[in-house]
C-alpha cells in the first residue's frame, strides 16, 4: 500500500471538527503489518483513508492499484482482505479492535497460504 | 446433532416489507404504520437516512451532525416518527440487510424478501410480505475517461458519503467535475471539511439554464438551495469552470493532476484549450441511475428508452400486483419527490393491501393530493435538470483506445469498439458476449453508460436475476417457501 499523509485542509477545519465529533476511543488495525489507529463505527476504508492510503488492491489482469471508488458497495472496486477472508468491500466493512487487513492482489485467494481449508 | 433450526434461514413476517430506508422508504413505511399496516423495513446501511441523511457512525459522536447535511429538519422529524412506530412494534426495522431477490409466490406468503446478513454477508434471512415497496434509490454515474481508474478519482457521491459516514476525505486537494446537481454540494461539503476545492468543473453551458428559467422561476426554494451551495464555493475561493471538461487523469499509483479543457456549443473539446491543473484527488459525476434490480427480477415493467427506472402509476403501483415503488427507483428527482411518492404509497399500500391484519382503509386520493401536488411539480422540474445537465454530447470522441471502460473485467474501449466496427456488435448484450464488459463484480452498474457511449448501443434491459452477488453456500441453504 502507498501513503500519502492526509490531515487537516487549508482552512484549518477538519471533517470531525465540521461535525464536532467526541469520537470513542480510537483502537489499532493491523494493515499490511503496521498498526495503524481507527475509530469506531468507521469503516476500513474511512481508517485507510485517515492514515493516507488511498489504494489497497491490484487488479486480476494488469495489477493496476486500486481503491474506493463509487464508496457506496455498488463498484466492488474497493475489495480488500479482512482476516484473512478476501474480497471485502473496505467502504461497506466495517473496522474493528485487531482487524488483520491485507492489500489484496488479483482474485485475493492466491496470497492466502496459512489454511487452505479456510477459502471461501 | 444439527437440528434444521440452526440452518434454515431466519423468517420475519410482515403485512409490507419495505426495501430500503432512504426518504422514500421512510416515508411510504410511516404512512403505511400511521394506518395499522405492519412494516419490515430492510435496509443495506447500519443506519437509517439512505445516501441523501446517511448518518456518521454512532462511535464517532458527532455533535453537529447537520453541518454535513441539507434539510436537516426533515430528517429529524423522520427520524422521531419511525422511532415512535418502532417502540411500538408497528415498524421492524432490520439494518445490514442486502436485499438479493424478492421471491414471488413464497409457499403460502404472497412475498418472500431475502436478505444477505451484513457486513460479512455469508448468510441469509426472509421476511415474508402479502406487499413490497421497492424503495431502493440509486447511485452515481460516471462516464469512463483516461486515467478514470486510478486512485484518487472517486465518484462524486462517493467522496460525499465517505465524508458524511466517516467523517473522512479522499485528499487535501480535489478537483469536483461532470455535470449535475449533485457537483455543487459535493464541491461546497469537501471545502467546508477543510479539502482545498482547486476546481469546479461542469460542462454544462450557463444558457443551458437560461432556456429552463421558467422552471426555475417556479422552484423558489431550490434556487435558494443552489445559491447558498454558490455562495459556500464563493466564500472558499472555489474556482469554478463551467463549459469545461476534465479530459484526462493523470498519475501512477494514483491521480496527481487533471486536464480540463473548454468544450464548443457542440460538447466537443476546443483543441489548444487543455490545461494541466494538480491535485490528490478528482470527484467526479455525471448524474444518477436508479437501482432497478429487484423490480426487473419481479417482472415490473421498465422504461429504458433513456437512463432506466421503474414504471409507476398514481399510486405508485408498478405492473405487478402488490409491488409498489417509490423514490430515484421510479426515476431520479431527488429526496424530497422521493418523501412525496413513499407518502402516496403508503396511503395506496395501506388502501389496497390485503392481509390477514388490514382491515381495508379506503383508498382516498384527497389524502395524498398534497403529495401529489409536489410530485407533479418535482417530477417537471427533475425533467428540466436532466435535460440542462445532460453530459456533453460527444464525450466519447475523448475515451482512448487504451482507456479501461470496464472497471472489472478492465476491457479498453478498443476492445468495444472492435466488438461493434469489425464483429458486428450491435446491441450491450453482443458487446458483453465479445469482450466481458459488464460482466465482473458490479455486473455492469458502473461501466453500462459507459460501454454504451463508446459502442454507440442503447444500453437496454440489464437482467440480472439477483440484485447482488450471493454465497453459493447461501443458495444451497435457501429453503422453499413455508
Amino acid at each position: 500500500m502507498r501513503s500519502r499523509g492526509v490531515g487537516g485542509g487549508p482552512g484549518g477545519a477538519t471533517p470531525q471538527e465540521l461535525a464536532r465529533a467526541h469520537p470513542e476511543p480510537a483502537f489499532t488495525v493491523t494493515v499490511d503489518g503496521r498498526e495503524i489507529d481507527a475509530l469506531p463505527g468507521q469503516t476500513v476504508a474511512a481508517v485507510l483513508w485517515t492514515a493516507g492510503i488511498t489504494s489497497w488492491r491490484g487488479t486480476r489482469g494488469s495489477g493496476a492499484p486500486r481503491g474506493v471508488f463509487c464508496g457506496i458497495g455498488v463498484c466492488f472496486d474497493c475489495l480488500i482482505t479482512v482476516n484473512d477472508r478476501p474480497n471485502q468491500r473496505a467502504c461497506l466493512v466495517p473496522a474493528h479492535p485487531g482487524d488483520t487487513i491485507r492489500a489484496q492482489e488479483g482474485t485475493g485467494h492466491d496470497d492466502l497460504v496459512h489454511d487452505d481449508a479456510d477459502h471461501d | 446433532m444439527t437440528t434444521s433450526s440452526t440452518t434454515t434461514p431466519t423468517m420475519t413476517r410482515a403485512d409490507l416489507a419495505v426495501i430500503g430506508a432512504g426518504p422514500a422508504g421512510l416515508a411510504a413505511a410511516l404512512t403505511a404504520a400511521d394506518r395499522g399496516v405492519r412494516v419490515v423495513l430492510l435496509d443495506a446501511g447500519a443506519q437509517a437516512g439512505g445516501q441523501f441523511y446517511r448518518q456518521p457512525a454512532a462511535g464517532l459522536g458527532a455533535r453537529r451532525p447537520q453541518a454535513l447535511h441539507h434539510a436537516w429538519g426533515t430528517w429529524e422529524a423522520l427520524r422521531d416518527r419511525v422511532a415512535t412506530h418502532v417502540a411500538a412494534g408497528r415498524i421492524t426495522h432490520l439494518a445490514d440487510r442486502h436485499v438479493w431477490f424478492v421471491e414471488p409466490e413464497f409457499g403460502e406468503f404472497r412475498f418472500g424478501v431475502h436478505a444477505l446478513l451484513g457486513p460479512d454477508q455469508q448468510a441469509s434471512e426472509t421476511v415474508t410480505a402479502d406487499g413490497v415497496l421497492l424503495a431502493t434509490g440509486g447511485y452515481e454515474k460516471v462516464l469512463p475517461f483516461p486515467g478514470w481508474t486510478l486512485p484518487g478519482v472517486v465518484a462524486a457521491g462517493g467522496a460525499q458519503a465517505m465524508l458524511k459516514g466517516g467523517l473522512v476525505l479522499p485528499g487535501r486537494t480535489v478537483v469536483v467535475a461532470g455535470t449535475g446537481p449533485l457537483l455543487m454540494p459535493v464541491a461546497a461539503g469537501l471545502a467546508a471539511a477543510g479539502a482545498e476545492v482547486v476546481a469546479y468543473v461542469e460542462s454544462v453551458r450557463p444558457a443551458g439554464f437560461v432556456r429552463h428559467a421558467a422552471t426555475l422561476a417556479a422552484h423558489p426554494g431550490k434556487v435558494v438551495e443552489a445559491a447558498g451551495y454558490a455562495a459556500q464555493l464563493l466564500r472558499h475561493k472555489v474556482p469554478v469552470l463551467v463549459r469545461h471538461a476534465v479530459v484526462a487523469a493523470h498519475g501512477t499509483d494514483r491521480v496527481e493532476a487533471v486536464t480540463v479543457a473548454a468544450l464548443d456549443t457542440a460538447g466537443r473539446v476546443r483543441p489548444g484549450t487543455e490545461r494541466r491543473i494538480a491535485c490528490d484527488t478528482l470527484a467526479v459525476g455525471h448524474g444518477m441511475l436508479a437501482h432497478t434490480d429487484l423490480a426487473e427480477s419481479l417482472g415490473c415493467t421498465i422504461d429504458d428508452t433513456g437512463d432506466p427506472f421503474v414504471v409507476t402509476d398514481a399510486e405508485q403501483r408498478t405492473d405487478v400486483d402488490g409491488v409498489w415503488a417509490a423514490g430515484e427507483a421510479t426515476g431520479i428527482g431527488g429526496a424530497v419527490l422521493a418523501l412525496a411518492e413513499g407518502e402516496i404509497a403508503g396511503y395506496s399500500i395501506a388502501a389496497r393491501l390485503k392481509g390477514v391484519h388490514l382491515q381495508g382503509v379506503e383508498a382516498r386520493p384527497a389524502d395524498w393530493a398534497a403529495a401529489a401536488r409536489t410530485r407533479s411539480r418535482l417530477r417537471h422540474f427533475s425533467a428540466a435538470l436532466a435535460t440542462a445537465y445532460a453530459p456533453p454530447a460527444h464525450w466519447a470522441e475523448q475515451v482512448t483506445d487504451d482507456t479501461v471502460v470496464c472497471r472489472c473485467e478492465e476491457v479498453p474501449a478498443g476492445a468495444i469498439r472492435t466488438a461493434t466496427a469489425e464483429l458486428g456488435a450491435t446491441d450491450l448484450r453482443t458487446v458483453k458476449l465479445l469482450t466481458r464488459a459488464g460482466m465482473g463484480w458490479c455486473q455492469g452498474r458502473i461501466c453500462a453508460p459507459g460501454v454504451s457511449g463508446v459502442a454507440g448501443c442503447p444500453p437496454g434491459p440489464a437482467k440480472r436475476p439477483f440484485a447482488r452477488p450471493v454465497p453459493l453456500e447461501v443458495l444451497a441453504r435457501e429453503p422453499e417457501g413455508p
